[in-house]
């Protein structure tokens, strides 16, 4: 166990709303291009990928996961004051947004 | 990383120059690169003019459309619609979401329906599919085999498009503006019109606008310019701790601007004292659309009970409906539906029981309630979680993110939030609710700037597209207006010289802009922008009055005078977000003064005066319009119908042919 605690204030947001996977992230910025509220900027060290500077102000638009080349580089996660939950008609079993052990993905693309 | 118990040391990422000066010069320049100012840019292109577009955002992406849309409204010109633009107008009287009756505008609502389907078509050209191309949905009762388009709410009908593509019609817009040669100023918040002789009244010449990267001065010189910054949002409810700026469900980057500046350079103004119970912004929300539901994008799906209980839907008599597909026809007798129970009865579209608050209240039906798409049709369930839930502005997340976490519409049932009963049926169920003191400016229907019959407002030079005008609607409604006052400006700028500009009023504009970034210290952006909601709140709530309205108005002049002039911004990006509580100081006047104008209640308006409490008096049934004339307000009206009296022709159509410039 560590010793070291660090000075740091709270976190500016409920949430982190955007993440990164920084071994996919080629750190393009072609996320920081495209939002809209400009809540993310280019990372100081080279390669690292941006860093969001705003949380706070995110719009949840997804459009930096959207435009993202690399997938599995950006997610976007909704706070968990707005997970959405569902019920498998069947059998009346409860599933939610960031569960753990999630049932398997559905990978049916959508109409466009 | 931002650590604000210390000192930050970190450097601002790009390079910032504070006062440099960039000029631009245009025939047509476009403040507000959205869909308005989009479309706007395509039309004033294409005819000839040098067109540039400023936006605070990415215009990639940018505006309330940016992120995707499902429906294309008043669409009457499509080769399936039943509706002429004419009927359209006739029963409708206005169009935009959650607007109706006399106080819309019937000259963009003509607009919307006469041109609505060729924006459409415009956008098919720029490569969105549009129609089912692929086959998805062959023998969908929502699909016309011929051509392939997708209809939604009323299936006999068919004025209302299903767009398949949708999710991608901004960066197509980019890229055709690219394509024309179009100049784009992304990430430029415009921060002031400017006015020949640097006069409130005079032609609009141009404009000022500060980048909110690198802190640049832009001067924009034009011949004519299109206002297409969208109705103010944000104007009661702030707060980025529960949620972040998703709270508003408008672009959050609508601050207003657009109609403070046009007020500030003296342009009139309309119906800014109309305002909404804040039901698309708030705080206890869930994401747009991301909850079960039986509104709009979720049209019309089955809704049952924790029990499994299906809950009726009726038709406008409220006669049950026995079949899904009855949902998507008008009523025994009606000639046809818009959507949802709003507006004229005769447009009234099917839903839910009208008496649903009161069986869950009495135990009949179990919360939680569920959207019970396995139950519904296959095509009509691929329909609203494939095609509307994915296209729909900020939907594609939502698709993305509930598929992967296993979500499947075949087998699951998507649950609708818990509210107290009498919340259910008012609106979207992710909207779910607030204090009543949380209002916002009437989505689709609120105050901006007033105009004529080409789009012009009551300054020369300057011409208004979208929701900035009074009265603003859909999507369709911005793409349709937009492309109209394209055409109108890139015709003016035909017609006249380059006006000169006051180098008074941009040095003025200059100290004024600059000014919190000479501070380090003082009142946060976000203190203030949330101490002005208050004001609002409090002297500007749902129900107003004289005394309270001056104490409002004292309140702004007040923090004007002691917590603003200490707002500070430490790098570009703050001091837009300053500027922005500028902007809404500017509106909260705005609406307390239009709101002391109108010295009678209304129903229409949701405007009610405790001191004058008689509602819709009809020496009242009016336009009440305001401005700024020498600093001053002067208080003026209007006809409700104005655009079908003299100057102009009594009819639509008529005025129409002679204004559009086709």
């Amino acid at each position: 166990m560590s010793e070291k605690a660090l000075l740091v204030a709270n976190p500016p947001s409920a949430c982190k709303a955007i993440i990164f996977d920084a071994d996919v992230c080629t750190s393009c910025l072609t996320c920081v291009d495209v939002c809209r509220t400009d809540v993310l900027i280019p990372n100081p060290q080279k390669g690292e990928p941006p860093i969001v500077l705003y949380p706070d102000e995110c719009w949840f638009c997804g459009c930096c996961v959207d435009h993202c080349p690399c997938p599995g580089a950006i997610r976007m996660e909704h706070p968990l004051s707005q997970r959405a939950g569902w019920k498998r008609k069947e059998t009346g079993e409860l599933f939610r947004i960031g569960m753990k052990n999630p049932p398997l993905p559905n990978t049916k693309p959508p109409v466009c | 990383m931002a650590d604000h118990s210390l000192t930050p040391t970190a450097e601002w990422p790009y390079p910032v120059n504070y006062g440099k000066e960039n000029i631009v010069t245009a025939d047509v320049l476009i403040l507000g690169g959205g869909i308005a100012g989009c479309h706007a840019a395509v039309h004033a292109a294409r005819r000839g003019a040098k067109v540039v577009v400023v936006d605070k955002g990415p215009v990639i992406r940018s505006g309330s459309g940016g992120a995707g849309v499902d429906h294309w409204h008043a669409a009457c010109t499509n080769p399936c619609s039943t509706v002429t633009p004419e009927e359209m107008m006739e029963i409708v009287k206005v169009f935009g979401d959650y607007s109706y009756h006399e106080y819309g505008n019937g000259i963009t609502c003509y607009i919307q329906c006469k041109e609505s389907y060729d924006a459409l078509l415009d956008l098919e050209q720029m490569g969105i599919k549009v129609r089912d191309v692929d086959d998805q949905f062959e023998g969908a009762d929502f699909r016309d085999e011929k051509t392939k388009l997708m209809f939604a709410y009323d299936y006999v009908n068919r004025t209302c498009i299903r767009v398949n593509g949708g999710a991608k019609v901004k960066v197509a817009l980019y890229n055709e503006l690219k394509r024309l040669g179009v100049q784009i100023c992304d990430r430029i918040m415009v921060t002031s019109l400017l006015t020949e002789e640097g006069r409130q009244g005079g032609r609009v010449v141009g404009a000022t606008g500060v980048n909110i990267r690198t802190g640049e001065f832009y001067i924009f010189n034009s011949k004519a310019a299109i206002l297409s910054m969208s109705v103010f949002a944000g104007q009661w409810v702030f707060s980025t701790e529960i949620s972040g700026l998703s709270s508003i469900f408008n672009d959050p980057n609508n601050s207003g601007d657009g109609t403070a500046m046009a007020w500030n350079a003296g342009a009139d103004l309309a119906l800014m004292e109309r305002s909404g119970k804040g039901l698309s912004s708030g705080f206890f929300r869930y994401p747009p659309y991301g909850t079960g539901d039986h509104n709009n994008t979720w049209f019309a799906c089955t809704i049952v009970d924790a029990n499994g209980k299906e809950i009726p839907y009726v038709d406008r008599d409220g006669n049950i409906l026995k079949t899904v597909s009855d949902r998507y026809r008008p009523a025994p007798g009606q000639k046809y539906f818009m959507y949802g129970r709003m507006g004229p009865k005769e447009i009234w579209g099917p839903g839910l029981i009208p008496d649903l608050a009161e069986r869950i209240a009495n135990g009949e039906y179990a919360l939680p309630l569920y959207a019970d798409l396995p139950g519904m049709p296959e095509k009509e369930r691929r329909a609203i979680w494939g095609l509307m839930i994915y296209n729909e502005g900020k939907c594609s997340i939502i698709y993305d993110n509930y598929c992967k976490a296993g979500f499947d519409p075949d087998k699951d049932m998507l649950q609708l939030p818990v509210m107290p009963p009498d919340q259910y049926g008012r609106g979207p169920a992710w909207e779910t609710y607030g204090p009543r003191q949380w209002r916002e400016g009437a989505f689709g229907g609120g105050g901006g700037i007033v105009f004529d019959w080409d789009l012009k407002s009551t300054l020369d030079g300057l011409y208004v597209a979208g929701s900035q005008q009074y009265s603003g609607g859909t999507h369709a409604h911005a793409a349709a207006t937009g492309r109209y006052a394209g055409r109108k400006a890139a015709g003016y700028a035909k017609q006249v010289q380059m006006g000169p500009m006051n180098r008074k009023q941009i040095e003025a504009e200059k100290a004024r802009v600059y000014a919190p970034v000479m501070r380090n210290d003082g009142i946060g952006w976000k203190e203030l922008r949330a101490g002005l909601c208050r004001v609002m709140q409090d002297y500007c709530g749902e129900f107003k009055s004289e005394p309270i309205l001056k104490m409002g108005l004292d309140w702004i002049r007040s923090i004007r005078e002691s917590e603003a002039p200490t707002a500070y911004a430490r790098n570009p990006h703050e001091l837009c977000r300053v500027l922005e509580c500028h902007t809404h100081m500017t509106i909260a006047e705005i609406i307390m003064q239009s709101s002391l104008a109108r010295k009678a209640s209304s129903l229409f308006l949701d405007f009610k005066r405790l001191d004058y409490p008689k509602m819709d008096p009809p020496e009242w049934h009016k336009i009440v319009t305001i401005r700024q004339e020498n600093e001053k307000v002067q208080v003026g009206e209007l006809p409700l119908k104005y655009y079908l009296l003299p100057p102009y022709a009594p009819g639509f159509a008529e005025n129409y042919s002679n204004h559009s410039e086709l």
